[in-house]
């Protein structure tokens, strides 16, 4: 596939992440204008204040970036790749941007109030950075460009999981992740050259033509090691194994941005990686995405059964989603990626709205044991509210989005015909909301545990106002989410 | 009043309903609101009898004063009501006996309004079963009428009520599941449930049903419904619910069970069993025979060992109903063998049928009789033990008149009813069961034993002491209560023809054709 | 367009939930008040409907839609009424009106009850009324939470979390396995859409061979079945039954049940006519076991609250037979039973609820002589006792016997599972039949021991009359109990009007 030559409207196309640069930029300065003038206050509560402002910064910072880029950066003329075929400037490219900015902003809203990290301007510097290589990954067509993005992307990971440098475990969890991520994207970049060398190219659709008649043991060989980096990075089994310690020791909200913008860049990569670079293998793909989600759900959601920390247990769940939306790349069809980016939007929002609740109680009662959330309902009755939608939203229940979510999903799967993983599916779900109701009933029916209250700050309250009435309105007003969904999987050639 | 001619029936049948309704609105605490409403809302379906009694006309074929509406047509039912010579005298039972118990419960003082509404709910029970010509509206009643009697033993019975009421409601329920179920099959495989559409289709019917021949069916049926109704009668071994019953029940409420309730299933047998299963009562009119010789027999002999003033008289009622049984057995042979060989037995067997449904008619004026006459001796002494009493003649000399007197129609006195009606089923009987009746004969031997003892126990011998000075005499309203029996029974007896003639017609054409 | 009825008796338990919680908490009696306002106008709106709808008309009357929902699968909002779900949606409103009255002095967050307990309603309201596969699941999951939430927070102590929790996922995976039948046949479907009119529509044009309809077929009966508690995933029933609060037993009992034999008609038995010829025989085997067994287990139960939550697997059981014998009068009777019982239980439930908010026990032993404590729910529960036991003037009796000629009347068609002996179906009415007099015994023994008898002596003085309320709330259920059992005629013609459409697949017309 030919790139289109340069113009300047392929300069508009990456418009948003010249802008973030930007933003970057601002934080930095703000930070450190915010440190000269703090060093001649007195009160240490006017220092928190000041501090706070850096992140509302960056938040409206992701705020006109995305503004920015619903405005400009539609794919409107067809879909083509640009900058020599190293981006590729689509629909799907689009839908993820808009996600990853949007869980910046959310993310940022929320750490405004996170103990520590909350009033660091390099804390949100890097979050801008991760948000920058994200767009990149979803934009990636070449081999090369995508490489590069994904290790941006992960080092400013890295370093945000690792942020509270003296709690231990967070110290243990960026270098757990660290440790993992650059293995396993070493044994990706292996694959990736072995893609050269069989084919010559670099850009992903032109390798996707010149595979079809090569040997497959080889080119499944190529494939097997890259799902090996991709596997990591969206937390599927055997590749999880870092997660549950790294969500559990890195900052909540970082842990919340992980748990959604991380995982999305990885199915972004997949979803382009398979379809475009390796078309004709599908019907082995297909069999291997299966039996890959079957595992990943199953094996998230009974280990999830057992967790007393909440952040542990939605570290297993999340594990445990990315088997259901694996389902949708293994029943591949229009449908099937359709349903995928559909769930991925709605992960999306729930997510951050529960574990934007779980920050806001945490904080307050230092600890993250599903316990403490006892009578959380007559306590903060609106952040209780808050974890019955994301929860029921997780669990598949309407009239959240969560809910058809999962029913497009299964549609496709057994459209195409794989019965079983939809059987698997189906006990998945029935287990999963064992789980999300027991944690549901200690938040309404077991007595609180003491008196305290939990203040939410007015960004904390907009963020979670968005994502929970995302999360409704998606559920309800499916129709037109549904069109996005169809539109970007159809683009993606 | 056209409508009210053509309605007559179910103004009968509905005013007790009606009065039940116009009670339950009257205050808990207005006791003597209740008794006097009670007593005239069940005047008028008395009154509304003697009327239809009149308007009668025994020599018209077939069902008179019928009704027939829309009730739940999809499945065949309807509102289907008629009388003949044989429900005729029911009715007209019922409405007379409900009254007098009425009036003889003024005595009671728990729960009035709850009782006067049972009471009324359960002469539309009884009502409605003699009257349907539905075999749904029949089943209908049927279990209907159970409810009240239910709560009648319950609540105001004696020291066993709570076994004795539910042993009778579980039995008697029990008994017509295989009614419901025959009922179901007949009204499925006619289309209909309507009881003279039955009598004419149902015995014709050839073929297979679910792959059974059809007679097989019909035996099976057959059996379901003898089974219901002579747990009701109750016929020897269905009685054992009885004696309890009748027993732990209220005064009134063992008037209304002896003096009607058990009518129910002789009436069934006569309306339904042997015009529908002609051919099986044939088959199964000697077993019927035996067992009726069985109550009869065992039923006397059971109550001469009583001690129980209330229980002898509950087991008598098994005797009498002994000779209905015996008279239906006879016309269920009669009329198989009339229908394959010749009719010689059949004048026999309208003599005897003739004498079972005057005997069911007697009874029910004898029995009611008696068991009020227990009633009163317990309400004033409170036991019912006939070795507790003793020569009270002189004490109650009004109701010692009464005991006699009634005692002797209940023994069969030549000259009261009860010989009339026991007389025409032994020369019915003769005829055709002659061996049975022989024996049945030692019935009425030791009947008369048993009232001579039950009535030696209490009015005469030495008089017991303690109750010299304690008890009174029959008030105006028990005598009262208990006249209009005594005049019928009297009257049944040196003049029955006017009930007989009623009957009669309606027995011969059942019979002859 | 005409005004959507349907819709706003669907939603307006939704409004007027919202609006109940955004009262400030101490203001109880106004969560009370507009709880029963909605109460009050579902069921003029719902007696609107009943008697609206015409049986000699067409077959969905108050239309809605179809609207586009999710054009790309085929999903519309499609909302209309036949015959056959006509007496539920009366049904829903009933339960909710008279559910609210008798859980007016509930004191622990009313306002949230009263929210939960609409939202509750919403959700069933509109099953009956959905005629496009997904709005069904979509309003069927929608009770999901707020039963979970009811019974675990305000059920009977002890066993809540284990009843709630016990329930709601046995609930929950019933509509799964449905949901997987379902999506199944959409992706064999050439019609690529969830509007069951439309689907019904492509079956009679034999879109959907026999094999795949016999594979279907159980997943979607037996799916929703067990929402109807059939045998062996029925004990889900007693134990979520009883240990929810009473308006929500009311609900549960009276109305979900139903949903789940309402659906199994609807979706299993409509669409799937092959599946349903094939299975009828051993869902009759089924039934079965649920009607004799449920009925001996209630006999032997000791808390007053088990009898009537076995009680009501019992007489689910009688309308699963009814649908199995595919005949007219099977239909009709498992069509008036599904509202006989509805009525029934939820007036069991009602007493049961006012007997232990008085004596605080539900132990049989414990209990006694009440009937003079409280003569209106005595009288009640004896009334609905006898309707239990199918005694005529009452609606069971109604009910059941057509499902018994019904049963008399089966056969199986061919294409079943196994060719029925002729004696097959008779035995199955005498097995039956036998339920009659166990129902009678425990029915009676529970009046005797509860109502009857010595009155405790701490009673004396702790126990009261039922209130007001409550009694409204028993009158009108006795009422339409005697009503429909006496005068029949009012609800049999709307159940056949919606039944015979779907005869005409299995060969009566």
């Amino acid at each position: 596939m030919l790139a289109e030559s340069f113009s300047p409207t392929h300069l508009l196309a990456v418009l948003p992440e010249i802008l973030l640069v930007a933003v970057a930029a601002i934080v930095i300065i703000a930070d450190l204008a915010q440190r000269q003038i703090a060093k001649g206050q007195v009160g240490l509560a006017m220092l928190e204040a000041r501090r706070r402002n850096v992140g509302l910064a960056a938040a409206l910072g992701f705020l006109v970036v995305l503004i920015v880029s619903l405005l400009v950066t539609l794919p409107t003329v067809g879909n083509g790749l640009i900058f020599g075929g190293m981006l590729r400037h689509d629909l799907m490219a689009f839908i993820f941007r808009v996600l990853f900015l949007f869980s910046g902003l959310v993310v940022a809203l929320i750490s405004m109030d996170a103990p520590t990290i909350g009033k660091q301007g390099e804390y949100y510097v890097v979050l801008v950075a991760a948000v920058l290589g994200m767009n990149l990954m979803a934009a990636s067509a070449d081999l090369i460009m995508l490489y590069l993005a994904v290790e941006t992307t992960s080092i400013a990971l890295y370093a945000l999981a690792g942020f509270l440098r003296e709690d231990s475990k967070s110290a243990e969890s960026g270098l757990k992740y660290f440790l993992f991520g650059a293995f396993t994207s070493t044994i990706m970049l292996y694959g990736f050259s072995l893609l050269y060398g069989f084919t010559g190219q670099t850009n992903l659709y032109a390798i996707g033509e010149a595979l079809g008649s090569l040997p497959s043991t080889a080119v499944l060989f190529a494939l097997f090691l890259i799902l090996v980096g991709l596997g990591f990075k969206i937390s599927a089994v055997p590749f999880h194994f870092w997660a549950p310690d790294v969500y559990e020791g890195a900052p909540t909200p970082i842990t919340a941005f992980l748990s959604v913008a991380s995982k999305a860049a990885g199915f972004a990569v997949l979803i382009r990686v398979l379809m475009a670079a390796f078309p004709e293998q599908a019907p082995i793909w297909v069999q291997l995405m299966a039996a890959l989600s079957a595992v990943t759900m199953t094996v998230g959601n009974l280990i999830a059964l057992t967790q007393k920390n909440i952040k542990r247990l939605l570290a297993y769940s999340s594990i445990a989603q990315a088997g259901y939306i694996l389902m949708g790349l293994a029943a591949f069809s229009g449908e099937g990626t359709a349903a995928t980016l559909f769930y991925l939007g709605m992960y999306t929002l729930t997510n951050l709205a529960a574990f934007g609740a779980i920050v806001m109680v945490a904080r307050i009662s230092g600890s993250d044991e599903i316990a403490d959330f006892s009578g959380l309902s007559r306590r903060a009755p609106g952040l209780a509210l808050v974890l019955l939608v994301a929860f029921l939203s997780l669990g598949g229940i309407p009239p959240l989005a969560g809910f058809f979510g999962k029913f497009y999903l299964f549609t496709a799967t057994l459209n195409q015909g794989l019965v079983w993983l939809a059987v698997v599916g189906f006990i998945n779900a029935l287990l999963s909301l064992y789980y999300y109701l027991v944690v549901l009933k200690v938040i309404y029916l077991n007595a609180p545990k003491d008196e305290a209250s939990y203040p939410v700050s007015r960004s904390a309250a907009v963020a979670l106002w968005l994502c929970v009435m995302g999360v409704i309105v998606v559920g309800v007003l499916i129709g037109p989410w549904v069109n996005i969904a169809v539109a970007a999987a159809s683009g993606l050639f | 009043m056209d409508l009210f001619q053509t309605n007559l029936l179910s103004l009968i049948l509905f005013a007790p309903v009606v009065g039940a309704l116009v009670l339950l609105f009257v205050p808990k605490d207005q006791e003597n609101a209740h008794r006097w409403l009670a007593l005239v809302f069940s005047l008028v379906p008395l009154g509304l009898s003697i009327y239809l009694w009149f308007a009668f006309n025994p020599q018209a074929p077939g069902y008179q004063f019928e009704e027939n509406y829309q009730w739940f047509s999809v499945i065949g039912a309807n509102y289907h009501l008629g009388v003949d010579g044989i429900s005729l005298p029911m009715v007209l039972l019922t409405a007379i006996l409900t009254p007098l118990a009425i009036l003889f419960s003024f005595s009671v003082s728990e729960k009035v309004k709850a009782y006067m509404i049972l009471f009324l709910l359960l002469e539309t029970g009884a009502f409605g079963v003699f009257m349907a010509l539905d075999l749904l509206i029949f089943f209908l009643f049927y279990e209907v009428g159970l409810i009240p009697m239910y709560f009648l033993i319950n609540i105001w019975g004696s020291a066993n009520r709570q076994y004795a009421s539910f042993k009778f409601i579980i039995y008697t329920m029990a008994g017509s599941l295989g009614l419901l179920l025959s009922t179901q099959i007949i009204g499925l495989t006619l289309g209909s449930f309507d009881i003279p559409n039955a009598v004419a289709k149902w015995p014709l019917l050839t073929g297979e049903l679910f792959g059974i021949p059809v007679s097989a069916i019909r035996g099976v049926a057959f059996w379901a419904f003898v089974i219901a109704f002579a747990i009701k009668v109750p016929v020897w071994p269905f009685h054992t619910w009885l004696p309890d019953a009748h027993t732990e029940a209220p005064t009134a409420g063992s008037m209304m069970l002896a003096g009607i309730l058990l009518k129910l299933g002789a009436y069934g047998f006569l309306r339904l069993v042997l015009p529908l299963f002609p051919a099986e009562a044939y088959q199964g009119a000697s077993l019927l025979a035996v067992l009726s010789l069985l109550a009869i027999v065992a039923g006397a002999y059971a109550s001469f060992g009583q001690t129980d003033f209330k229980r002898l008289v509950a087991y008598s009622s098994i005797n009498h109903m002994g000779f209905v049984v015996l008279g239906i057995a006879t016309a269920a042979y009669a009329q198989g063998w009339a229908a394959n060989f010749d009719d010689r037995y059949t004048e026999s067997a309208i003599i005897a049928t003739n004498g079972a449904v005057l005997q069911m008619f007697n009874h029910g004026l004898s029995s009611a009789g008696m068991f009020l006459l227990v009633g009163v001796l317990y309400e004033r002494a409170h036991t019912r033990n006939l070795d507790d009493f003793g020569g009270l003649m002189p004490i109650m000399p009004v109701y010692g008149a009464f005991l006699i007197f009634t005692s002797m129609a209940s023994l069969g006195l030549p000259g009261l009813n009860g010989f009339v009606s026991e007389f025409m089923v032994v020369r019915g009987a003769w005829d055709v069961f002659t061996a049975i009746t022989a024996v049945s004969m030692l019935g009425l031997l030791i009947t008369g034993a048993y009232i001579l003892r039950g009535i030696y126990k209490t009015i005469y011998g030495p008089i017991n002491t303690k109750w010299v000075g304690h008890l009174s005499d029959m008030s105006t309203r028990e005598v009262i209560a208990l006249a209009p029996l005594a005049v019928l029974m009297l009257v049944l007896g040196v003049w029955p023809a006017w009930l007989s003639n009623v009957i009669n017609e309606a027995v011969t054409r059942l019979l002859a054709g | 367009m005409s005004f959507p009825i349907l819709s706003v008796i669907t939603f307006t338990p939704l409004v007027a939930g919202l609006l109940i919680l955004m009262l400030p908490a101490e203001r109880k009696n106004e969560a009370r008040v507009a709880a029963l306002a909605a109460g009050v106008f579902t069921v003029l709106l719902s007696l609107f409907v009943y008697f609206g709808f015409n049986p000699a008309g067409p077959r969905f009357q108050f239309v809605e839609g179809p609207y586009q929902w999710v054009p790309q699968l085929g999903i519309t909002y499609h909302m209309a009424i036949d015959g056959f779900g006509l007496p539920m949606l009366l049904l829903t409103a009933l339960v909710l009106f008279t559910g609210v009255l008798i859980s007016w002095n509930i004191d622990d967050r009313p306002r949230e009850f009263m929210a939960f307990f609409l939202f509750l309603s919403v959700g069933v309201f509109g099953v009956f009324a959905a005629q496009d596969l997904f709005l069904f699941f979509f309003l069927l999951e929608i009770a999901v939470f707020p039963k979970f939430l009811m019974i675990v927070i305000w059920g009977s102590p002890k066993t809540r979390e284990y009843g709630g929790m016990k329930l709601t996922l046995y609930l929950f995976f019933a509509s799964v396995v449905a949901l997987l039948g379902v999506l199944w046949m959409y992706a064999e479907s050439p019609v690529k859409t969830f509007n069951m009119i439309w689907l019904e529509e492509a079956m009679r044009a034999g879109a959907f061979p026999a094999q795949w309809q016999i594979i279907w077929f159980p997943l979607i009966f037996f799916g929703f079945a067990v929402m109807g508690a059939i045998f062996p995933l029925h004990s889900w029933a007693p134990d979520g039954h009883v240990a929810a609060p009473t308006a929500i037993s009311m609900m549960l009992a009276g109305v979900e049940m139903k949903i789940g034999m309402f659906a199994a008609f609807r979706v299993g038995i409509t669409l799937l006519p092959e599946g349903a010829k094939f299975w009828a025989p051993i869902i009759v085997i089924f039934a079965l076991i649920n009607v004799v067994y449920a009925a001996y287990i209630a006999l032997i139960q000791k808390d007053f609250k088990y009898i009537i939550g076995f009680s009501s697997v019992s007489h689910m059981g009688l309308v699963m037979m009814g649908f199995a014998t595919l005949s007219p009068n099977g239909f009709l009777g498992a069509g008036l039973q599904m509202f006989s019982h509805g009525v029934m239980t939820a007036l069991f439930f009602s007493i049961v609820g006012m007997v232990y908010d008085r004596a605080h026990t539900r132990n049989i032993p414990d209990l006694g002589g009440l009937v003079k404590k409280m003569p209106w729910a005595a009288i009640a529960f004896i009334i609905g006792g006898f309707t239990s036991m199918g005694m005529p003037g009452f609606s069971g009796f109604v009910a059941e016997i057509p499902i018994y000629l019904g049963l008399w009347q089966g056969r199986t068609l061919p294409g079943a599972a196994f060719q029925a002996q002729p004696w097959f179906f008779p035995l199955t009415a005498v097995i039956s039949v036998i339920s009659i007099v166990i129902t009678a015994a425990y029915i009676l023994r529970a009046v005797q021991k509860v109502f009857f008898g010595e009155l405790p002596a701490h009673f004396e003085h702790e126990v009261g009359d039922v209130t007001a309320l409550d009694k409204v709330a028993i009158v009108v259920l006795c009422a339409m109990m005697i009503i429909v059992g006496v005068y029949p005629a009012i609800m049999y013609p709307q159940v056949q009007a919606g039944i015979a459409p779907v005869l005409n697949l299995f060969g009566v017309n």
